[in-house]
This record gives structure tokens, sequence and C-alpha cells, in this order.
């Protein structure tokens, strides 16, 4: 948004060139020049503004994109519930992409199948909370971000053995 | 209400057509070394056409499971008497039978059962009875006479007249999974689909008087706590705060539900007044405390608690506020449930990197390892307190299981589709 005050300053500066020209003389001509000088740079400053808008949704476009690219799952070790380098990385992209909106996100915890289930629930809590601590702490309002724990009862791979349990300890940020 | 109907249409459809397939099959996969020899002769059915339950084959299951008693097979028996007059014990004897139960079925308006135990080699009768009912309700009436046998031979109160919850997953991948809480009575059959969601559902729990139960449900796409009468189906949602809503709890009086909340924080134990809904703060602890567990008398809740480094079972007094923790060998001791005689609980232990349901004697303080497969988990006591039913995994599929409190016996109930977990089973349901 840091095209609007230099946009504004533009603006002001032509009304108010516009207002000394309309001033200075008293004929109609004189007033009909004026006023056309101040529609052109009305549209110039619209034009600008326009310029500075699209340039900032294509940037973040690009945000966007990068975050797309880095996935929106994030991983964990066994009984863990400490950000991996991987997860910071990835995490870092999404909070770069959510710095100039103001969308909101849910961060959905899992655990793998092994201990109690409701222990689990708190686990997978506490993962959803790990990145949510980590993205209040970079700069996103606590109140954009939901954390929902889902424990063992959604996993991605069904079956036993750590190749499976590793893909199902994780967050999910929607 | 929209959903309501939908869902109470859903579920008309559901008990239609998936009855049969939710429904458990039993596995005995361990019994005790000499069993007690009983031939529970074809009941004669005194009413119109062929009798609608074969209740002679219920009263056969039930014994069959206790592990302590071995049916004699309906082929071995010499005669087939429904009266006293027809019974040759020297029949019996041939056939190394140590008991024998004989009944009679009649329907006039309810359905009314007859029976008879007689000891062979002493050459008595043991016991009579009669029970009565709805003939809708004939394999509970089977079950109350297994009941009965059940405790004139072993001096325990028997738990066949008995249900069971249990939650049923239908694996659809790309997170569109199935999930349903089913009723069903202690021997698997009868399944009724209570809820059906493609949101999970979890930690089903009974009132201590059998006519309400209590579950978590994320169908809100949120967890939150639900309370629901089994009698007229209505449902009522207890909480929903941010956070974890989990592992309801009934107090032994009914008032009061235990209950895990995080919307202070970190996840800690709370209690609801179920007549006014006001919350109490029990636990107050950076760590996660969960899975709370009433004992017997009221007095005291077991719960979960990493505050150590690793989850173990503690013990708070209601009276004194006090915390002391109860579980101190191995590295991982959660979910405690407790027996009614306050003695026994039985819990998830680590062993070897394996979870088993193992089994700690408060009074001695010794740990018995029950189980021997590797993810076992939320473990349920009868309400005799002789076997605890429990979830474990069979050949990649979810499976409830069973095991005596002694170890000594062991069956399996796989179901024909899906994966069964989070077993509960009722109290008794009164006579």
């Amino acid at each position: 948004m840091k095209h609007l005050p230099v946009a504004g300053k533009f603006i002001t500066v032509l009304f108010t060139a516009a207002f000394l020209v309309a001033c200075s003389g008293s004929d109609t001509k004189k007033e009909d020049e004026a006023a056309a000088a101040a529609a052109a740079a009305a549209a110039a400053a619209s034009a600008s503004a326009a310029r500075a808008a699209q340039e900032t949704a294509d940037k973040q476009q690009t945000l966007d994109d990068a975050a797309a690219a880095v996935g929106n799952v994030f991983y964990f070790d066994f009984d863990s519930s400490n950000l991996r380098s991987d997860a910071i990385e990835a995490l870092n992209a999404h909070i770069a992409a959510l710095q100039g909106t103001d969308r909101s996100v849910r961060l959905e915890g899992h655990t793998d199948e092994r201990g109690t289930r409701e222990y689990n629930i708190a686990l997978g809590e506490r993962r959803a909370n790990s990145v949510r601590d980590y993205m209040v702490a970079n700069g996103i309002a606590t109140h954009r971000i939901e954390s929902v724990s889902y424990g063992e009862e959604r996993p991605i791979a069904y079956g036993s053995g750590e190749s499976n349990w590793s893909q199902n300890r994780r967050v999910e940020l929607k | 209400m929209k959903w309501l109907t939908v869902l109470a249409l859903k579920l008309a459809l559901l008990m239609i057509s998936l009855g049969a397939r939710a429904e458990l099959t039993i596995e005995i996969t361990q019994g005790m070394d000499n069993p007690t020899a009983i031939a529970v002769v074809p009941f004669a059915w005194q009413g119109p056409g062929s009798a609608p339950t074969d209740i002679a084959s219920v009263i056969d299951g039930d014994l069959n499971r206790s592990g302590q008693f071995l049916p004699v097979s309906r082929s071995d028996m010499l005669g087939l008497p429904s009266v006293q007059s027809e019974v040759y014990y020297r029949d019996w004897r041939a056939i190394d039978t140590e008991y024998l139960v004989i009944g009679r079925v009649s329907v006039a308006g309810q359905m009314r059962i007859e029976y008879e135990l007689f000891d062979v080699l002493r050459q008595n009768k043991v016991h009579a009875g009669v029970v009565t009912g709805a003939v809708s309700e004939a394999r509970m009436l089977a079950h109350q006479v297994s009941d009965a046998i059940y405790e004139k031979l072993t001096g325990i109160r028997g738990a066949f007249a008995t249900r069971l919850l249990y939650v049923s997953v239908t694996r659809v991948p790309g997170g569109n999974d199935y999930f349903r809480l089913t009723l069903a009575d202690s021997d698997g059959a009868r399944p009724i689909v209570l809820l059906e969601s493609r949101e999970p559902v979890m930690g089903p729990t009974w009132s201590p008087d059998g006519r309400q139960i209590a579950y978590v449900s994320f169908e809100s796409s949120r967890p939150a706590i639900y309370r629901q009468d089994l009698a007229t189906g209505q449902r009522e949602q207890l909480t929903n705060f941010k956070g974890l809503n989990s592992s309801p709890s009934w107090s032994p009086d009914g008032n009061t539900m235990a209950m895990v909340l995080s919307k202070d924080g970190s996840p800690d134990i709370y209690l609801m007044n179920l007549a006014s809904k006001q919350l109490t703060r029990v636990t107050r602890h950076y760590a996660i405390d969960t899975e709370p567990a009433w004992m017997p008398d009221g007095k005291s809740l077991l719960f979960t608690s990493d505050r150590g480094g690793r989850p173990q079972i503690y013990r708070y007094s209601l009276s004194s506020g006090n915390t002391e923790r109860v579980t101190f060998e191995g590295t991982y001791n959660a979910r405690a449930r407790v027996a009614q005689d306050g003695r026994n609980v039985v819990m998830v232990h680590q062993q070897n990197g394996s979870f088993h349901i193992a089994l700690l004697d408060l009074v001695s303080d010794r740990l018995h390892v029950l189980t021997a497969t590797e993810l076992d988990e939320s473990p349920s006591i009868a309400p005799n307190g002789s076997m605890v039913l429990y979830a474990t995994k069979y050949a990649e599929q979810g499976i409830l299981a069973a095991v005596s409190v002694d170890g000594g016996v062991k069956f399996r109930l796989p179901a024909r589709e899906g994966d069964v977990r989070e077993p509960a089973w009722s109290p008794y349901m009164g006579r």
C-alpha cells in the first residue's frame, strides 16, 4: 500500500497547480483550461495508482507462488513439536506471503499412530501451536491463526512403520 | 434443524444397509488350560413355527468367550433333553460333561425363557430360573441366562447382558474417511450406527446408569463434546471451546463430566457440572494433562500427564487437591481405566518400543503386561472386572480384542470391514 501516499502527494501537487492557474485569470476560457488540466492530472494519477496496484498484486502473486511451491505441510520428528529447518524455510515463504494480506489461516496438527489417541490429540495441538508461535513471532497476528488438532485420526499414510509414520507427523496450513 | 433431519434419515438408511457389515465376529485365540466342560442343549421352542432366536447358541457363545468354559458340541450330544425327566446323567458323563443346561422358550406377548443347570458329577440341579422380556430382546434375554449360569459356577456376576460402543472407520484416501459410532451387544451382535460422519469421532463413554453416552465429534470441523440419550436419541452439545475438547468421563454419581480443555493454554482437566454447565479447573500445568478416569468412589481421578518428561499416570484427590504419581515402571503409561473394585487399573504401557495393555494392582503395586501385540490401546474393563476389551492392529486392520485380567484368556473381534477402535464397555444395564 506504499503507493497511495506517493500518488496522493502527486494529486495534491497537481490540484494546487490547477487551482493557481484557475485563480490567475478571470475569463471562462482560462477556467476551462484549468479544468482540463485538472482532469488530465487526475487521469495520470489514477493510471499511476493502477500501475502501483498491479505491481503490488504481481509482487503478492510471486510470494503466493513461492509459498505454494514449498507446500503447505510441515513435518516433525518422532515425539517432537520442534520446527525442523526444512519446516522453517517453508514457513518463512508462507509468512512472507501472508504479511501483505489480511488472510486467516488454519493450522491442523497431526501425529503418527503410536501412543494413545487422546495424548496424541494433545501432541498434535502442541505441533500446531509451535507453528503458530513461530508465525506470531514473525509478525502474523494471533487472531488470524486457528489451530485444530486431529491427533492420529487423519493419517496421510495408513500403514505402520517409519516410512508411513513420518508422513503423518505433520502440521498442515490451510 | 435441517441437518438433523438429514442425519436421522441417513441413520435410518445406515441401520438397514450397513448394519450387517459393521458386525464383529469372534475368534478365540487363547483359553484357560482346564476349562469346565458344559453342555448347553438347544432350548425347546414352545411356540408356532420355528424359534426366532437360537437361545442356547447365544449362551454357548458367551460361556465359550469367557475362556473358563468349553461348550460341548451339539453333534456329540447323545440326547437333547428339555425337561429334567429327560436328563440321563450317564449320557453326559460318557462325553466328559461337567455341567448341563437345558431350557424352554415360549412366547405369549412376551418371550419367556425357563432354564435349569445341572451338576453332572453330583447328579443334582444347581440352579433354575426364568427370564422374560420383549421378543425383539431375545438375545439380551439369552445373555441374562448366561449371566446367571456364570455367576452360579464362578461366584462372579456375569457381564454378558451388557453393551459396547466403538468407533469404526472406513478408509477413503485423500482425507475422506468415514467415521461411525456404533452400539452393539457385548458379543458384537445387533450393531446400531449412532453417528456417521466424514469428520473424526472419538472417546465414546457411558453414563454410570448406561442410559446416556458422551463422545467427541469433529463434525463442526472442530472438536466438541456431545452427550446423547440412547432411548430418545436426543443430543446435547456440552462444549465448543477453542482448542481441545476431549476425553469426556462421567463421574460415578452421574452429575459431573470430567473432560480435557486447552482453552486456557495447555491441555488441563476440568469438571463440568452437568446441571449448571459450570466448569471447575482441576489441573493447572503447562504440560499435557489428559485422559481423566474416575476412581469408583468418585473421590479422586486418575489422569495422564507428561509433567515429568514422559507420559505417566497421576492421581488427583478432589478433597485435598493433591496430585501424586501412580506409575513408575516404564517410560510410557497412559489412558488408565479403573475396575469397579477400585484396585485393578488397566492402561497403555510401552515396552521395548511396543504398546501393550498392562494391569496395575493398586494394592500390591505390581504391573502385569497382559498383551503381546504391538499397537494395543484404549483398554476398557468389563463391569464385573473379568475382561479387558482393547483396540489393536491385526493384518494391518484396526480390530478389537479382549484379554482376561489374569492374561489367561484372549479373543479377537475382527470386523468384516474397516478399522474398529476405542471400545467402551457399558456398565451393568440393570436386571
